[in-house]
């Protein structure tokens, strides 16, 4: 198809850099250094959707795993980062194995508190804008967490039994 | 992506406006902005917008489009309007429950249903 050669040749220009790094056997490690970039963050999303595949998740789970990730780089771009230079990356590293997938979130902002966010479903916030990414993380991934600093989130996902 | 390039289909239906995606995912914020402007024009042009919008061809939704759906949705009311959510697929509709804008919106399961919906 003529649109796959483009789309090729486009993916060539914003591949994000990616190193392969240690993690436990039987586990797959990616690291990347992302720019707030839709294309790059696609590419990742990607990656973890047809890694999570070949280790056997099912479609829910993937589903899951995805929006967990596009929440969390989507927070730390924009909350993360917010009044600060665009030209800053976010960190990324996914660990993937059979049975359990790890994502690491990590921006280079100051950090927040997340005990700070509103919760969005109480009545009075259901109309307001912000919490529902965490909230979704919160809801999907088996634990969440962000360090004592405040700017990265770890996030476990373990295969349903 | 050029702004003149339309992400999404307009199908009118009696006094409904039907709105479809064309893409599968509705994560991308700049796409998801082009989307809410060419959506906040349909409800310009209508003294009482119908709105119906479909979720049919979507397989992934962030928490910045359901922004852009409560946006939409204030736009409508405040024009005394009606807006209709219909065939969200159940993956995405428990995103609508995780939230709990399932309760701000009305979500049919087909467009159909949606449609006779309309007061």
């Amino acid at each position: 198809m003529q649109g796959d050669t483009s789309l090729d040749q486009c993916h060539a220009h914003t591949v994000p850099p990616m190193l392969m790094t240690n993690a436990q056997p039987g586990h797959e490690a990616h690291d990347f250094e992302l720019l707030n970039d839709p294309a790059q963050v696609e590419r990742v999303e990607m990656l973890l959707s047809d890694a999570a595949t070949r280790n056997g998740f099912a479609k829910g789970s993937i589903f899951a795993l995805r929006l967990s990730l596009h929440e969390a780089i989507a927070n730390a771009f924009n909350h993360g980062h917010e009044g600060l230079s665009s030209e800053l990356t976010v960190h990324v590293r996914l660990e993937i194995g059979p049975d359990q997938i790890i994502m690491e979130v990590t921006d280079q902002g100051p950090g927040f508190d997340p005990a700070s966010i509103p919760d969005p479903t109480l009545e009075e916030n259901l109309e307001r804008g912000s919490g529902r990414g965490l909230l979704l993380i919160n809801a999907y991934m088996t634990r969440a967490e962000y360090n004592a600093k405040g700017n990265a989130l770890r996030m476990v996902y373990t295969k349903p039994e | 992506m050029p702004a003149s390039e339309s992400r999404i289909r307009v199908k009118r239906s009696g006094q409904v406006t039907q709105v479809e995606f064309l893409d599968r995912n509705i994560l991308d914020e700049g796409n998801i902005q082009l989307i809410g402007e060419e959506i906040a024009r349909l409800i310009e042009a209508e003294a009482t917008p119908r709105l119906l919008i479909s979720f049919a061809n979507v397989e992934h939704l962030s928490s910045a489009a359901l922004g852009q759906l409560i946006t939409i949705n204030n736009k409508v009311r405040s024009k005394s309007g009606q807006l209709r959510l219909a065939d969200i697929d159940p993956q995405i509709y428990e995103v609508f429950t995780i939230t709990r804008l399932n309760k701000i919106f009305q979500i049919h399961a087909t467009t159909a249903d949606a449609v006779a919906s309309f007061a």
